[in-house]
Parts: structure tokens; sequence; C-alpha cells
């Protein structure tokens, strides 16, 4: 009976590691590829490379325009980001306390917006008349309406648990609807606020549906769009586009690995809740 | 204390106009340039009643396949994605040292771009150079070998493996929290009661986890019905039409500069998902009648 549990035990751990190996060996091969020399990364394989082609992350760095899409990136990640955070707490906070039949109603037309399809066509027309198309303020703008409905969805479950009396006590005390909201009710959503920031930040820089469709001057790109050309140009060299996927993806890694409490607080506040 | 004038309405006003504006005013555009032959090379616009609409049905276009091929990614990526997640949700709550560890790396590719994942298969997937043929071969298993993204008895097999391979770490994470909230109490009794483990998955995890499972479908599903990104980098809706879906099919016509079909077919996504959420919102609610 000993025997055959601790047998079941070990097995279930060797699977356990088997299934991240799994999991992990796409980016094994793309890491390892991105250090060999172009001819060795003819072949895609897992042999290591003879030496460390460290040159590669030059070449990429030369040719791809990495600083000029990583701070487009930035700028788009954070600037939609920190929109979103302001627009969607004050707009969380009444529509979630209030109980009257217009709230309802905002909250549940805004929340539409996570299962509705953009209709990127016509998104084209808008951007066009407010003269926000092939602009840095027109993508940060669109993503922030991008992001805005599972960010609500998400700053309005967390509301609905801070107690009433904390609103009541500020009113007593003579805050008024803006005071209470910055100076009492605010400081207190640091915690969603945080959330819902990485959650849009890593969102918008993964995006590049709205470059391919609303900027054609390359100057503006953010870090995906340029990957991707730079796949376009040098597809025959996996060695260089394996590099430059390493550079692209490691800043929203490392906010991965140093956000994963937000991460993975935001996706089970929103989901387990329903 | 006074709710509307504690909580004033306008606060929610920014956000409800840039998302009107930005998102949904241009469905509603959308809508009304479907009935028009929009495009990039005339300047004018014309009325042209339902014919966008009829193009849909005609013999010669790939539109109905298209749309056909969204139902079939977003009913499979979320039947797997749910088995999988499940099984590696049973299988990373068990005790151990590197539980958190292996989740990590399974939720990982969840934080990727589409981009990025779509371009890391390109690689692993081709035909000649790929990580999966060499290792194939290596193994002496050359037999096995496939043109994954180009034969059309591949294309959808690999194209559901990738997205499931991406996206199942987010449904594990979901299940995990919903395992971890069934009280230990209830195992207990059963193993008393001298359940096996299949039994108490099946008797109690499992109908402990239908909320978790609704709220996971329900995003698969609206995920599934937009998908774009990761079809447009691995295959491009190839081979021939294959493996569009209504989202390329928008990018298609965009490209060619036919903005009228383009819309429609957007257009159609809007309602279709709309007339979806209105069921799935009603069962919700008569569910919580009931309850």
């Amino acid at each position: 009976m000993n025997l055959r549990r601790s047998l079941s035990r070990a097995s279930l751990g060797l699977l356990s590691w088997l299934v991240a190996l799994a999991f992990l060996l796409p980016v094994a091969v793309i890491l390892i590829n991105s250090f060999k020399s172009g001819a060795e990364a003819a072949d895609m394989s897992l042999a290591l490379p003879a030496k460390l082609a460290v040159s590669n992350y030059e070449a990429v760095y030369k040719a791809g325009n990495l600083l000029t899409t990583f701070l487009n990136s930035a700028l788009y990640g954070a600037g939609s980001s920190a929109l979103v955070v302001a627009l969607v707490l004050a707009a969380a906070f009444p529509l979630s306390r209030r109980k009257g039949r217009a709230s309802g109603a905002i909250y549940f037309f805004i929340v539409l917006g996570t299962a509705l399809p953009m209709n990127y066509i016509a998104v084209m027309k808008v951007m066009k008349a407010l003269a926000l198309i092939n602009t840095r303020l027109g993508m940060v703008l669109l993503y922030a309406a991008i992001n805005i409905p599972i960010s609500l969805f998400i700053a309005y479950g967390y509301i609905s648990t801070l107690p009433r009396e904390i609103d009541e006590a500020a009113v007593i005390d003579g805050c008024s609807p803006v005071q209470l909201f910055i100076r009492v009710i605010a400081p207190l959503l640091t915690p969603i606020a945080s959330t819902v920031f990485v959650l849009d930040f890593m969102a918008t820089w993964n995006d590049f549906i709205m470059p391919l469709y609303f900027l054609n001057s390359t100057s503006k790109w953010p870090m995906t769009l340029g990957v991707y050309n730079f796949f376009g140009m040098y597809q025959t060299q996996w060695n260089l586009v394996s590099a430059d996927i390493v550079l692209t993806s490691l800043p929203v890694l490392l906010v991965f690995v140093f956000g994963q409490k937000y991460i993975v607080g935001g996706i089970t506040a929103g989901a387990v809740k329903g | 204390m006074n709710a509307r004038k504690t909580y004033p309405l306008w606060f929610s006003f920014g956000a409800l106009g840039l998302y009107f504006m930005l998102f949904f005013f241009p469905c509603l555009l959308g809508l009304f340039y479907s009935f028009t032959d929009w495009n990039s090379f005339r300047p004018e616009l014309n009325f042209v009643g339902l014919a966008n609409f009829r193009n849909l049905f005609r013999g010669n276009t790939p539109y109905l396949l298209y749309f056909g091929n969204t139902l079939k990614f977003t009913f499979f990526t979320t039947l797997w994605k749910t088995l999988v997640g499940f099984a590696l949700a049973l299988l990373f709550t068990r005790r151990s040292r590197f539980a958190d560890f292996h989740r990590m790396i399974i939720f990982s590719p969840q934080v990727l771009s589409f981009l990025i994942v779509g371009l890391v298969f390109r690689s692993l997937l081709h035909p000649s150079t790929g990580f999966v043929n060499l290792a194939l071969d290596a193994l002496g298993l050359g037999v096995l070998k496939q043109r994954w993204l180009t034969d059309l008895a591949w294309v959808w097999k690999s194209i559901i493996a990738v997205d499931t391979w991406k996206g199942v770490g987010y449904v594990m994470v979901v299940f995990i929290a919903g395992i971890k909230a069934i009280p230990a109490s209830y195992h207990e009794a059963a193993i008393v009661d001298g359940a096996s483990f299949l039994q108490r998955v099946v008797r109690i995890s499992i109908p402990m986890l239908v909320p978790s499972i609704m709220v996971v479908t329900v995003l698969n599903f609206t995920y599934g019905f937009r998908v774009f990104d990761i079809i447009y980098v691995l295959t491009n809706g190839g081979p021939g039409y294959a493996s569009g879906v209504m989202n390329t099919g928008v990018y298609k016509e965009f490209s060619k500069g036919d903005y009228g079909m383009g819309t429609t077919l957007s257009t159609v996504l809007f309602f279709f998902i709309t007339a979806v959420s209105w069921f799935i919102i009603r069962g919700m609610r008569a569910k919580e009648v009931e309850a």
C-alpha cells in the first residue's frame, strides 16, 4: 500500500515536470537559436551553438529599429493604461454604489464591450474624422477605449467589497463627492488600480492589430509590428528573428514575473466571482 | 445620505464617452456602411441595399466558410482548453514543492503576444527546418512528419493545438482557484466513505466547479468568435481560404480596399455575438432565479 502510494506520488511528480517542460520547450528552442550562427540556425533544433553569437543581438538592435519601437510600445502601454485606470476607477465608484436603473444600464452597456467585436474599418473612419489616424495620441486613446470594458468589470467587483460606512463617515465629516472619491476612496483602490494597470499594459504591449490597421508610418510602430516586419525581411535567418523575439518578449515577461500577484489576482477576481 | 448626490453619475462619463466614441459608435456606423459600396478606389458612396449581405451566401465567396471556421475554432479551442485546463488544475493542486513554479511556467505563454507565439510556432512547425519534424526524424518517427500548417488535413489541428498551448494556463488558474475554494471537509468525508479519486472528481470537484466552467466558457467563446491574431500570423487564412475566419476576412477586405464588404462581415459578427450574449445572460438569470 505504502509502496504503491509513493510510486504514484513519484509518477505524478514526473508527469508535472514533463508537462512543465513541454510548455517550456518552444521558448527554449527560440532562446538557444537566438545565440546560434546563421548556418547553425538553419536547423531549428535544440543542439547547442558552438559558440555564443551575442552579435545576433547587436545586429537585431541596429537593423530592427528597436529603440524607437520600444519607446512607442512603452508610450502606448503606459499612456493608455494610466488613462484607463483614471477613467475606470472614477466610473466604477458611482456605478457600483448606486442601485438605480441608469447606473445599471451604463455599467451593462460598457461591460458588453468585453464580448463585442470591434468594427475596425468603421473605427478607421471615426479616427480620420477626429484627426487621430496615424497619430500616437490616437493609439493611446484607442487602446484605452478597448481596455475600458474589462477593466470596469474588474474594478466594479472590487469596489462593491468596500464598506459603505466609509462613505457615510466621510460625507458626515463634510466631504464633497469629488473629495470623497479622491481623498478617501481612491487610496483604498491602489491594489485594483495596479491589477488593472498591469493587465492593460500587457494587453496593449502584445497587441498588433491596431497598428496593422491604423498606423502606416514606421516611426510610430510598436515593438510587435517591428518584429513582424523584421520577420518579413529576415525570414531565412532564424537566429536573428529569434533574437528579435527574445528582445520583444523580455519586457512583458519581466512585468509578468514582478507583477504576477496582480495578474493572477485580477484573473481570479474577475472570473471566480462571475 | 442621498446616493444621487454622493455618487454623481458624471464620474462615469469619461469612460462612457471614450468607449462610445471609439468602440460602440463605430459598430453602429459599420452597420450603416454595410449597406453601401464604400471602397478605397472611388470617393463617392452608393447605397447598394442588401447586396453585401447577399454576397455572403453566393457560392463563389469564402464568407460562409469564414463563419463556419470561426464556429469550429471557437468550439474546439473551448473544448480543449477546458479539458486540458481541468486536468492540469488537478495535477497542480497536489501538495508539491514545485507546484507554484510549474503553474507559473504553464501560465507564461498567456503573457506573450499572439504575434510572438505565432512566429515561434511557424518556426517549430516548419516542414523542413522546424523543430517538430526534426525531432520526429531524430526519434526515428519520420513517417509522422507533416506539413503542419499547409496540409488541409492538419492545418486546423495545428492552429487549435497552438491556441490551446497559449490559452490553457489561464483556464488552469481559474480552475485551481475554484478547486481551492471547495471545502476540504467534502473530500475528507468522501474519503471516509471510501470514495476513489475518480469518484471524488466526478461527484465533488466537477459539480462544485460549474460556476468556474461557465465563466471560462463565456471567456473562451468571446475570444474565439473574435479571433484574428493567431490565425493571421500562423497561416494568414491559408492554404487558400481553408483557415480563414471572420476577422481575417475583414482584414482581407480592408487590404483589398473593399470597405463595404469588410464592415458587413464585422456587422454580421456583431449581431451574432450580441444574440449569443443575450441567450447566455438570459440563461444565467434563469439559473439565479432557480437558485
